[in-house]
């Protein structure tokens, strides 16, 4: 009978370490890499956000189609804001405007979303702190610490702002919701400390109308900065001085 | 001789008692399942929207606040200005001011999207927040109320009593400009976004405090057989009468310097001629039945001498607060905020371009308002039958004439 040869203990360490190495090291390296792959734009994941960034946006309402809904569209969807209920309790995260100058006469299609103030009311009149400005100007809900007074709703000068008004089905889950708390736009937090851009910038661009562009404001050589710097362009309600990161172009 | 006060608790044990105390259970469940409700369902079973978002729980609430610290009015006229002549009201004042207050929070908080959440706003403050400020105010005036009526009840206590309705009262003037301070501070509303909503709250806490408290006296009065002299009732309702007319000069200056800023002739516009229901509540709800009615009813001799024309015109006065409390509350929301000057709106997927915001109040919610004065009500009677609040006579002769300084 041939006798069953036990390792070596040379043998048991050398197959443990070449084990633990195959294991460990994709590990190690995704760790160390992952930053610079996912996000070559924005600040490593690993690390909280900082005032030296502040995300906004330009809206070039010449390049805005009368009709088009894209924008809105992608973000129902990137959010789930698919609630089938009437329109004035129905989620509204961003919307489609129509105006016409009384002066001229001349017509403007944009979209109206949270305008992430430097300044912003709905921050200032939370209770409990749950309204936020992030330091990178992105303004948030926390949804942990809203008791759903509304007060930021009744502070906001843009009706940016929403009331989760029936119980949710089908969350997505990088977009937490809840009854009886406030939400609105967040610029796709999630997908800017990826180094992607908002849903609603992406969708409006692969349609081809490129009217919203997104970035960085404080980075003089990002690409927002220097449109901003070539055209004329405005903030709603600039006289209430809340310096909002959203900004327009041609109206 | 000086008179002794002497007070009373309250036998509880009429029909009109057990009566009163069935109807205000009734509507506290009533209350209780328009929260549970609401909770269940989420807001959506209410009128209110993502376009007005603050509906008649808040005008109950604020109502119920508001007349919880003009209450206490009587109180703080008897130990800061001295007249002793308020002075046998002066506990009843004080407990009313308690059991008001707490009504009008009871409805505030079962109206948030997360009641659950109270732990929260209890311990998490931003104190930039007017409203943050506000939950400090209220829970105070409780606290500061409570140990004011302990000092006014407990004869040891008795030297700072002065001092205590000192704080009490400065205290209420705080927490009035805090509650209009809520709509004052709101800078993209063109209804608010004015100083003068802080004083307008206290003339009218100061209004409604005062005919709350003359209902309660008089049906008090008459349910327990006090008897009540016609020379008590005498100045607290000429004093009506001032805050009335205290109303009417800050609704007056506050309509009359949005005339003067052409920016706000839109919201003028809305308010006095062409807002439907809210131009029809401030000519009619608040200006003849609340205030012009009340005035005729107080001053005119032909009816000031009659009991039931006090009672009729502090009904008024709050039928008038109510509909002042509609118009800013639900006007203010109701008139389209203006994001785009200079610019019409041709389209919009979420009503910019509507004249006006519909608003239709639901029942629950109305179940949820009637729930706070219940609450105030049965809180009220169980202090009444459990501590001697109410004077046992409150006849001219009995009061004697040291209080008719």
């Amino acid at each position: 009978m041939k006798e069953e040869s036990l390792p070596t203990r040379r043998d048991f360490i050398k197959t443990a370490t070449v084990v633990a190495g195959i294991t460990i090291a994709p590990g190690i390296l995704l760790h160390t890499l992952s930053p610079v792959i996912a996000n070559p734009q924005g600040k490593p994941l690993d690390q909280p956000v900082s005032s030296q960034v502040r995300w906004g946006m330009l809206i070039d309402t010449s390049k805005c189609h009368n009709g088009c809904t894209e924008c809105v569209n992608a973000c129902k969807l990137e959010h789930g804001l698919t609630e089938q209920v009437r329109p004035e309790v129905a989620p509204q995260w961003i919307r489609k405007v129509g105006l016409r100058d009384k002066q001229t006469g001349k017509e403007y299609s944009l979209p109206v979303l949270c305008q992430h103030c430097e300044y912003p009311p709905c921050a200032d009149v939370c209770p409990t702190g749950a309204s936020f400005r992030r330091a990178d100007g992105i303004v948030l809900v926390d949804r942990h610490l809203c008791i759903g007074c509304r007060y930021c709703m009744m502070a906001c000068p843009y009706k940016a702002r929403s009331f989760v008004h029936e119980t949710l089905t089908e969350q997505k889950p990088h977009t937490p919701r809840g009854k009886g708390t406030v939400e609105g736009c967040n610029f796709c937090v999630y997908r800017v400390d990826h180094g992607q851009r908002p849903a609603c910038v992406e969708a409006c661009t692969q349609a081809g109308y490129q009217a919203m562009w997104f970035g960085d404001l404080n980075n003089p050589d990002s690409e927002i900065s220097q449109k901003l710097k070539e055209v004329h362009s405005t903030t709603l309600r600039s006289d209430m001085r809340l310096n909002p990161g959203v900004r327009y172009q041609g109206i | 001789m000086k008179h002794a006060i002497s007070y009373h608790t309250i036998e509880g044990k009429s029909s009109h008692f057990y009566g009163l105390l069935g109807t205000t259970v009734f509507f506290i469940i009533l209350g209780l399942l328009s929260a549970y409700q609401m909770e269940h369902h989420g807001h959506i079973i209410s009128g209110m929207s993502n376009q007005i978002v603050w509906g008649m729980p808040h005008i109950f609430a604020i109502f119920l606040i508001l007349a919880a610290s003009g209450v206490l009015n009587v109180a703080s006229i008897s130990s800061v200005f001295r007249k002793t002549f308020y002075h046998p009201l002066a506990r009843l004042s004080g407990l009313l001011a308690i059991t008001l207050l707490m009504g009008g929070l009871s409805v505030l908080v079962l109206d948030l999207g997360r009641p659950d959440r109270m732990i929260v706003a209890m311990t998490s403050y931003n104190f930039k927040s007017i409203f943050a400020w506000n939950i400090f105010l209220y829970n105070g005036f409780i606290l500061i109320v409570a140990t004011y009526l302990w000092f006014m009840m407990e004869r040891r206590m008795e030297k700072y009593y002065p001092i205590a309705g000192l704080i009490a009262f400065l205290w209420r003037l705080m927490l009035t400009t805090g509650t209009g301070s809520i709509f004052g501070f709101l800078v993209a509303r063109e209804a608010y976004n004015t100083a003068i909503l802080a004083p307008l709250f206290i003339a009218m806490s100061l209004a409604l405090g005062l005919a709350v408290f003359l209902i309660f006296l008089i049906l008090d009065c008459r349910e327990t057989d006090c008897p009540l002299g016609e020379g008590i009732l005498h100045r607290p309702k000429l004093l009506l009468g001032i805050f009335v007319g205290a109303v009417f000069y800050f609704v007056l200056a506050y309509h009359l310097t949005n005339l003067y800023i052409t920016g706000r002739h839109g919201i003028e516009y809305f308010i006095l001629v062409g807002g439907g229901i809210y131009t029809w509540l401030f000519w009619v709800g608040y200006l003849i039945i609340g205030t012009i009615s009340p005035l005729f009813l107080l001053y005119c001799r032909r009816f000031n001498q009659s009991r039931s024309s006090v009672l009729i015109a502090s009904l008024l006065v709050i039928i008038g607060g109510f509909s002042l409390l509609y118009l800013i509350i639900i006007g203010g929301q109701a008139y389209p905020l203006e994001i785009f000057p200079g610019m019409e709106v041709i389209s919009s997927s979420f009503s910019d371009a509507a004249k006006v915001h519909i608003y239709i109040p639901s029942v629950w919610e109305i179940m949820l308002g009637m729930s706070g004065i219940a609450i105030a009500v049965l809180l009220t009677l169980f202090a009444l039958k459990i501590l001697p609040f109410l004077p046992r006579s409150l006849a001219d002769a009995d009061v004697g004439q040291e209080f008719m300084d």
